[in-house]
């Protein structure tokens, strides 16, 4: 069991050193989920007021496309010198090269989401702090449940030739829970009148999808990754 | 299993779909051995140094390592195997060290940075450790490559085109290296074009054409023109 | 069960084109009226179209983990049936929603996740045509995702209140609206698994043909 850990520790290291050289993810990433609350900002807001709501989704949408791409990005470079071979190869658990990619993602989707979530507070009056706890709760679960699945799908498509246009075609789907979640949970905290309930509900909902879509994720990286 | 005496490959075929990439093939070949895997392009070499290595499961047939399987083995298999692929399996944004590190962490070497020095030392770039392997010429990418895949002192080294794109110099440090492992008991598969090197270095060299094999060869010197008989029938 | 198959399909074949006449002969509903016989065909799609992503799911993962290749055929027949009886659903729900409810689409839980369920299907799909060689096991292992989607399916509607009848409705209808019900549900029922079987057939007969094919020229 320490070794599975190790190994995962070890991935996520390995990813996290070349990332900070390069930093190329971490702020495409960053920039493009930027755009995305600009574009659909233009695209809602009339007379200078967004409708009710809309932060909320405006953040998940955002969240959720860039992750997309960060995801594809980080198997592109495992691809480059087919070092997910070698990764295969290794005597280790291969779940355990699975769970160090996703710790790698989730690292930076994270980092992506404290410069985001302040941004939509900003932009659209958004009360962030009145809830720190359960929006954090929201954003850890949602996160994890979205790159869960998106870290194993982008692993299965990596030699895939369409994989870029895929990627989002099986991921989006399957992960709609997932964002209604986290839209809605979010939204409930934000409302005029907060609903904490439903957003403790929600919470709850996510945590329970989490746990059955890692788990999930873990039985089947080894059968999909052999061939 | 600390080692193996012999690698049985017994009727190994793989298809994807309707393409037969390997049907037929089997050989064995002892620890102390190093067989080539000869053929042009497309013939399947890879293919079945990639099944050796346990990273495709054969359609059809099995391979025996001693007396385990790789269902069976699994990772203690995997944990004998060392390959150095066509691609190098190396991280360019990583230090020659880092990488080293890296993947002896992977395969839970006991003194990771006495076994990093030494094959720094080994590949002759000890005073290149600290740079980044984007930077390092073809020749010295494959030496680290080469390192790599024998940090964790595998018993069964498969090497795919190991010779592509080196000098001269290159060329006998590597051939060197084999014999080295040879000599401490290492069974060495590997695939190449290159007849030249091939010849006189080989122990069995293995004749693949579209999938099939077309000969085995234990004689020693020679090699080119017996390949190309085979290769013409 | 391939014996059963051409009955099957006689049989269902004559109760569908028969069943107008015995939903026309059931009583209206009170509060929709005529528009709600749609139901007798909505909900045996939408039972079968849940029906057809479990046999998926089970299937993907006997193929995944226990290396059935047959399983194979039997996902991929699951999978196609799954769409087609989910566009049997999400048509003749929205068409039952415009008259009832105003609406051509509602955004409630059920009705959303069943398109979403939809998609994982045509995703699925997708996968297997265009993923290239191997596609198969990354498809089962897809598949296995969509198929553990299907209970948030269902509780979402128990949890969340909505237009959609609760699904406690069946039970309580009364007899002469229940013949209708289970006569559709009975021939629905019948296609299914026989276009189930004559497509898995299809796909194990495939897979026979490539292995005759690959070992044709073997000594």
């Amino acid at each position: 069991m320490s070794g599975f850990f190790r190994v995962a520790w070890h991935v996520m290291r390995k990813d996290m050193t070349v990332e900070v050289r390069s930093r190329e993810i971490l702020l495409t990433t960053l920039f493009f989920a930027v755009s995305v609350v600009l574009v659909f900002s233009f695209a809602i807001v009339r007379e200078g007021r967004a409708p009710d709501d809309v932060a909320a989704g405006i953040l998940w949408v955002a969240i959720s496309f860039a992750g997309t791409l960060a995801m594809g990005r980080t198997f592109e470079r495992e691809r480059y010198n087919d070092t997910l071979r070698a990764l295969i190869l290794a005597p280790a658990d291969r779940p355990a090269i699975y769970v160090g990619k996703l710790l790698g993602l989730l690292l930076l989707l994270g980092l992506v989401e404290i410069i985001l979530v302040p941004l939509v507070g900003l932009l659209f009056a958004a009360p962030i702090f009145s809830y720190p706890l359960m929006l954090s709760a929201l954003l850890v679960f949602g996160t994890i449940g979205f790159a869960a699945v998106g870290t194993l799908f982008a692993a299965m498509l990596v030699r895939v030739r369409s994989r870029d246009t895929l990627l989002p075609v099986l991921l989006y789907p399957i992960t709609i829970p997932v964002m209604i979640g986290g839209v809605r949970g979010t939204a409930a905290l934000f409302q005029a009148t907060p609903d904490e309930p439903m957003a403790r509900f929600w919470i709850g909902l996510l945590v329970f999808w989490d746990v059955v879509f890692v788990t999930l994720a873990l039985w089947t990286f080894e059968p999909v990754m052999t061939e | 299993m600390s080692s193996f005496a012999r690698l049985t490959v017994s009727d190994v075929a793989r298809h994807y779909g309707r393409r037969k990439a390997l049907s037929q093939i089997s050989f064995t070949c002892d620890a102390g051995e190093i067989v080539g895997l000869l053929g042009p392009n497309g013939a399947g070499k890879s293919t079945l140094l990639n099944i050796l290595a346990t990273l495709l499961a054969p359609s059809r047939g099995s391979i025996q390592y001693g007396d385990r399987t790789a269902n069976g083995g699994g990772a203690e298999v995997r944990g004998l195997i060392g390959m150095l692929g066509h691609d190098l399996f190396l991280y360019p944004e990583l230090t020659a060290r880092e990488n080293l590190a890296f993947f002896s962490r992977l395969y839970a070497v006991a003194d990771v940075p006495a076994t990093v020095t030494a094959a720094l030392t080994r590949a002759g770039l000890a005073d290149r450790g600290d740079d980044l392997v984007s930077g390092f010429s073809r020749g010295m990418r494959q030496r680290v490559a080469l390192e790599r895949a024998l940090l964790h002192d595998p018993r069964l080294i498969l090497l795919d085109e190991p010779f592509t794109g080196l000098d001269q110099a290159s060329t006998a440090a590597l051939v060197e290296r084999l014999r080295e492992r040879q000599r401490a008991g290492c069974l060495i598969v590997l695939a190449t074009h290159d007849l030249d090197v091939a010849d006189g270095l080989l122990d069995r060299a293995i004749y693949l054409k579209g999938g099939r094999m077309v000969g085995i060869d234990t004689a020693s010197n020679g090699l080119a023109d017996r390949y190309r008989r085979a290769m013409q029938s | 069960m391939r014996k059963l198959t051409t009955p099957f399909i006689v049989l269902s074949a004559g109760m569908l084109l028969a069943a107008p006449w015995i939903i026309n002969a059931a009583p209206y509903e009170s509060t929709m009226g005529l528009v709600q016989k749609v139901f007798y065909f909505h909900f045996p799609s939408a039972i079968l179209f849940l029906v057809a992503a479990i046999v998926c799911g089970v299937h993907s993962a006997r193929f995944l983990f226990f290396k059935n290749q047959r399983a194979d055929g039997w996902a991929v027949a699951a999978a196609e049936l799954g769409l087609v009886f989910g566009a049997i659903t999400l048509v003749t729900g929205p068409l039952w929603a415009r008259k009832a409810w105003g609406v051509w689409w509602v955004w409630d839980p059920r009705l959303t996740m069943s398109l979403v369920l939809w998609m994982i299907f045509a995703a699925y799909l997708m996968l297997r045509q265009y993923g290239g060689p191997g596609s198969d096991r990354l498809g089962a292992g897809m598949a296995l995702f969509g198929m553990a989607n299907v209970p948030f399916i269902y509780v979402s509607v128990n949890v969340w209140r909505t237009l959609h009848p609760q699904t406690s409705v069946v039970p309580t209808l009364p007899t002469d609206m229940g013949i209708p019900l289970w006569f559709c549900f009975a021939a629905f029922t019948m296609m299914f698994i026989a276009l189930l079987n004559v497509r898995a057939d299809l796909e194990h007969k495939r897979a026979r043909l490539e292995a005759l094919y690959l070992a044709e020229d073997e000594a």
